[in-house]
């Protein structure tokens, strides 16, 4: 099921769901399942979810049109909102009523559609903000450096290796606010990594992110299903999705309406109509596409 | 005009009991507003705390001044968990102005008459310092702050530190615990703890998404920097007497502006804000009224000693403005993100 | 991207903090021996006595007081039965009325047995140049006149919804300014300081005949200061881009140092404005009221009215409205954010100088901190109502100034505004959204 990350044309994952596609399938191997979750801001439905399934080590895409409801599902998976009525799991355990850090610390990491780069600690220490179980992170321990420095010096060289990997390790002792728009992206996405995450969710990784980042974005996030680990993003850019995703799930006004693999769900009406309305004769790619990938043809 | 007494009066001023206590307070409110990001405006309850703590204690409990310290610590440990468990979870402004709410509450209860018996009211409580008995309570046994001197009577030093051995002993025992007081802090700081504390100034929510219990870090802040506040109180209650209404919403603005001077993420900060802003009281305190009472400025000697005060508003406003990082600061690490 | 905090037993985690709290007093109230209960201590002059049976002190009977300038107190006296009552001016007279409702069953005021001077009562002392008398009362069997708690609760509506129309004024412009730039203005409390100090600096040039010209004048000044103030200080900054943090340190300074600017003026003593002795005249039983409190109801509900007129109907009004709702739409649907801004800012120092002339005559009297000291009842008005929506406000204040003075029926008159600051914090943490406020969509 796993892939080698190539720019050119990644190996999808095939064969993730058991039984006829519909929306709310279920899958081979779900690490996560949602169950009728709904959440209501006044009188306004913002998520209403039946079911979903998302497989484990493959690259799904979450995708809709403005107001869908995909970053308020996000908040709600991953604790930083809470549900009106609903139930999930994660590895088979179940989510609710936990509080956001508890849902990290179990392998569930998500990055923000506003990057959230901290902005006046330098890179590394972003970094090291990402490592789980420090000891010098105990008040009681932090005053005894000998208690936590050799951790420090492991922190150091694994924020090391992987701020090389994302091309980051010059800027290492520069403050984070100073990093471009898509530096800061990456750096998000090196510091969920710090936290060896089972499951990533990436909430629109390439919005704002200048076109010649893009692509290593994109190699990036390939690679973290190389090594095992599952991905889940938000993402408006069709020419991505189809590029890098195994599996699509189409939110509209806060509901799963279709799911599918890439090529099959931008064919499916119900996204055609979410996104189009009446103007259906216009390829999917080109409207919501910012970027262009010349390679996409080529993989066609 | 004494030009040069003025001078050396406001030297004195560099390491009073009243600058250590500024500073001590001033380095919580670091810990608070500079590293945690917390908009801290009731730093004057917790001060008001540790000094009627430890009064409460030695006058009506009867307790020797070390362990009624205790109760003045404790008394603002509890008031920090009180105030924190409910509102750490507001958004910054809005625990601004609860803290300073509850600063007040604290301040009229200990004004009022209801409690009168225990605090003074608004007379305030003295004689806690003596040794022996008091003369409130002269069945009390055990001594006050003053008890434990092993300094002999008498007069020592030099100008302007020219000082009895009450000051000398009080000056001392203030040094210490503000030398600790600044080394525990840079050590958390420097600490992987005081790193995740600075990663939720910035941007809690991140934080949270890492896997760190933000509001327990928050709290731990937040009493940190209320004990420090109270040993500052405790510093005052050791000098004179305890009055509340010296525990008032200026009090915490005061040392705000201290703590600006010095530069709000440092550590040695609070200690240069204190001192320059008590300096700079005294001098002009002391300046003004002279000018005014030689005929060189056009007012009254009691208007030209107002007019310290009116600086002191108008410099926090240019401090803000003009230098945020503070006069020691970084500017790259000035604490104004948001 | 804003996220709700996660969503805890708070109420629980609220309801044992508070009892921790309430039981922390307690204890400390438990151990309060006899003390002589006094209110007022901050002010200069005293009237202290007690109340006693055959020698015998008579604890917890209810002394008030009327004086000069329409000085109101009430005080109960310990377990000595001893009271002690500040006052605010020597050379004057006060009257002194024991509540007999409040002593034992079966006794009354009588005669003193020492001097057997006829006593009542209702007294009236003169407070000497020595600035401190002395009032004794004894009791004994024998007939008593009564106030009953039906004309004590008017007497407290009346006084708290004179009270909360004045803090309308102040926090509907602090309301209105918070709305339209984020600024929590702590130097709103000078704003209202204001309108006072300037309409008693106009008094002393005019004479107190032209009282009507003084505060039309302080109030043109009062617009002027808020014309100022945006033009110097806050439109350059929301020029800069200055973080709402910052810009409430700045208001703190700014609060700071005009607040001792008064000082330096008018010196730290309290004065009256003409008029402030109006003589106050019986409404029914024991409730009574003055011309100025009638004067002082009816124009704040003229102004409030006026008000809201203007933020409905007025094309300014509309505009600020919709800045409050959604500044970045107002902005790109072509308001003039920065001009409305500046109205704003007049409109609400207007507001705000009067409700310190209101203030002045309802302490009674002029200080140079006397802004401040109602300025987190004015927050707590505004939060209640909602921060940054006007109605709220106007509805908040009624609530905070009901609740302030009504709750010295029950609780230490001295403890009056705490009631007020707990159901501030209580409200920011429960509705912040406040009690008319619309929930804010997350997420």
């Amino acid at each position: 099921m796993s892939s080698k990350p190539t720019s050119s044309s990644p190996i999808k994952s095939t064969g993730l769901h058991v039984g006829e596609i519909k929306p709310g399938v279920a899958k081979k191997d779900p690490i996560l399942i949602a169950d009728g979750v709904r959440r209501q801001f006044g009188g306004l439905v913002a998520v209403d979810v039946d079911h979903v399934e998302i497989p484990r080590n493959a690259i799904t895409a979450l995708i809709g049109p403005n107001g869908a409801g995909k970053t308020t599902f996000f908040n709600l998976l991953t604790g930083f909102d809470q549900p009106n009525e609903g139930k999930w799991s994660f590895n088979g355990k179940s989510l609710a009523k936990v509080s956001a850090f508890r849902v990290a610390r179990r392998g569930l990491i998500r990055t923000f559609q506003l990057t959230k780069a901290l902005g006046l600690l330098t890179v590394m220490d972003n970094m090291k903000l990402g490592s789980t179980e420090q000891s010098g992170e105990k008040l009681s321990a932090s005053l005894f450096p000998f208690l936590w420095t050799k951790k420090e010096t492991e922190i150091e060289a694994k924020a090391t290796e992987i701020l090389q990997r994302f091309k980051l390790d010059t800027k290492k002792d520069d403050f984070a606010a100073s990093l471009s728009g898509g530096q800061r992206k990456l750096l998000e996405m090196a510091r969920a990594l710090m936290t060896d995450p089972e499951l990533v969710m990436l909430d629109e990784p390439m919005a704002g992110v200048n076109p010649a980042l893009t692509e290593s974005l994109l190699e990036h996030i390939l690679g973290l299903k190389a090594q095992g680990m599952t991905v889940l993003f938000v993402e408006h850019d069709m020419h991505m999705v189809r590029h890098i995703a195994d599996w699509v799930i189409v939110m509209a006004e806060g509901r799963v309406v279709a799911e599918g693999a890439p090529d099959e769900v931008m064919k499916n009406p119900a996204v055609i109509d979410a996104y189009l309305g009446s103007h259906q004769d216009v390829d999917l790619g080109t409207v919501t596409g910012r970027i262009t990938l010349p390679k996409i043809s080529k993989e066609k | 005009m004494d030009i040069l007494g003025i001078f050396l009066s406001s030297a004195s001023f560099i390491l009073a009991p009243t600058t250590i206590a500024y500073a001590l307070a001033t380095l919580g409110l670091a810990l608070h507003f500079g590293y945690g990001g917390l908009l801290n405006m009731g730093m004057a309850g917790f001060m008001a705390l540790g000094a009627y703590g430890y009064a409460i204690g030695v006058l009506t409990f009867g307790l020797p001044w070390y362990f009624a310290a205790f109760v003045g610590i404790a008394a603002s440990i509890v008031f920090a968990l009180i105030l924190g468990i409910p509102t750490l979870r507001l958004r910054g402004d809005y625990l601004a102005i609860v803290t300073i709410a509850a600063a007040e509450i604290v301040r009229l209860m200990l004004l009022s008459s209801a409690f009168g018996g225990v605090t003074g009211s608004a007379d305030g409580l003295s004689g806690f310092n003596g040794p022996g008995g008091t003369v409130t309570n002269p069945t009390v046994g055990a001594g006050g702050f003053n008890e434990g001197n092993p300094i002999p009577e008498g007069v020592y030093g030099f100008v302007p530190f020219l000082d009895n051995e009450r000051t000398w002993y009080l000056r001392i025992v203030g040094i210490l615990i503000l030398a600790i007081a600044i080394f525990v802090v840079w050590r958390l700081v420097n600490s992987p703890w005081g790193r995740v504390i600075k990663g939720i100034r910035e941007d809690e929510d991140a934080v949270r998404s890492l896997g760190k219990n933000v509001f327990a870090y928050k709290l731990q802040v937040l009493i940190i920097g209320g004990v420090l506040g109270a040993l500052g109180g405790l510093m005052l209650a050791f000098a004179t007497n305890v009055n509340s209404s010296v525990y008032v919403t200026s009090l915490t603005f005061f040392l705000w502006t201290a703590l600006l001077l010095g530069g709000a993420a440092t550590v040695f900060g609070p200690l240069a804000g204190s001192i320059i802003f008590w300096v700079l009281q005294a001098f002009l305190g002391l300046l003004f009224p002279a000018l005014a009472s030689v005929g060189l400025m056009p007012f009254t000697t009691i208007q030209a000693a107002q007019i310290k005060f009116i600086i002191v508003g108008f410099a926090l406003v240019l401090l803000v403005v003009f230098r945020p990082q503070g006069l020691f600061g970084n500017k790259k690490e000035l604490t104004f993100v948001k | 991207m804003r996220t709700n905090s996660t969503v805890q037993p708070r109420v629980s985690r609220f309801i044992s903090a508070l009892g921790a709290f309430v039981l922390a007093f307690g204890v400390l109230a438990l151990g309060t021996p006899a003390h002589a209960d006094v209110v007022n201590a901050e002010l200069p002059f005293k009237i202290s006595g007690n109340v006693q049976n055959k020698g015998v002190g008579i604890p917890a009977v209810s002394i008030s007081m009327t004086g000069p300038a329409g000085f109101v107190a009430t005080v109960l006296t310990d377990a000595d039965g001893k009271y002690t009552v500040g006052v605010p001016e020597k050379l004057a007279d006060y009257t002194v009325t024991v509540d007999e409702m409040t002593l034992p069953d079966g006794v009354a005021v009588i005669d003193n047995p020492a001097t057997e001077f006829v006593e009542a009562s209702v007294q009236t002392v003169t407070v000497g140049p020595g600035g401190r008398t002395t009032m004794n009362f004894f009791i004994g069997q024998g007939e008593r006149k009564t106030t009953s708690i039906f004309d004590q609760v008017v007497q407290r509506l009346i006084s708290g919804i004179n009270f909360g129309l004045m803090l309308a004024l102040a926090s509907v412009g602090l309301s209105l300014i918070y709305g339209t730039t984020g600024i929590s203005n702590f130097a709103h409390a000078e704003l209202v300081t204001f309108g006072a100090v300037a309409t008693y600096g106009l008094v002393a040039l005019m004479g107190g005949d032209l009282l009507w010209l003084a505060i039309i004048l302080a109030l043109v000044l009062s617009a002027a200061l808020g014309w100022g103030q945006d033009a110097a200080l806050w439109a350059p900054l929301r020029r800069r881009g200055m973080g709402l943090v910052q810009l409430m340190i700045v208001s703190i300074g700014l609060s700071l140092g005009v607040r001792y600017l008064y000082q330096f003026f008018i010196g730290g003593s309290t004065e009256q404005l003409p008029g402030s002795d109006a003589e106050r005249f019986a409404l029914f039983g024991s409730v009574t009221l003055s011309a100025i409190d009638i004067a002082s109801m009816s124009i704040s509900v003229i102004l409030i009215m006026l008000f809201a007129l203007w933020l409905n109907r007025s094309k300014v009004g509309k505009a600020t409205r919709a800045i409050s709702d959604n500044p970045g739409l107002a902005a790109s649907s072509g308001i003039d954010v920065d001009g409305v801004v500046r109205i704003v800012w007049i409109i609400g120092s207007v507001l705000a100088g009067f409700s310190g002339i209101l203030w002045a005559y309802f302490r009674p009297g002029i200080r140079w901190d006397m802004g401040g000291q109602i300025l987190l009842l004015i927050f707590a008005a505004t939060t209640l109502g909602g921060l940054g929506t006007a109605y709220g406000a106007l509805v908040g204040s009624l609530i905070v100034g009901i609740l302030v003075e009504s709750s010295s029926l029950v609780i230490p008159s001295d403890l009056k505004y705490v009631g007020a600051l707990v159901v501030l914090i209580g409200i920011l943490l429960f509705r912040p959204q406040g009690i008319l406020g619309r929930k804010e969509r997350v997420g």
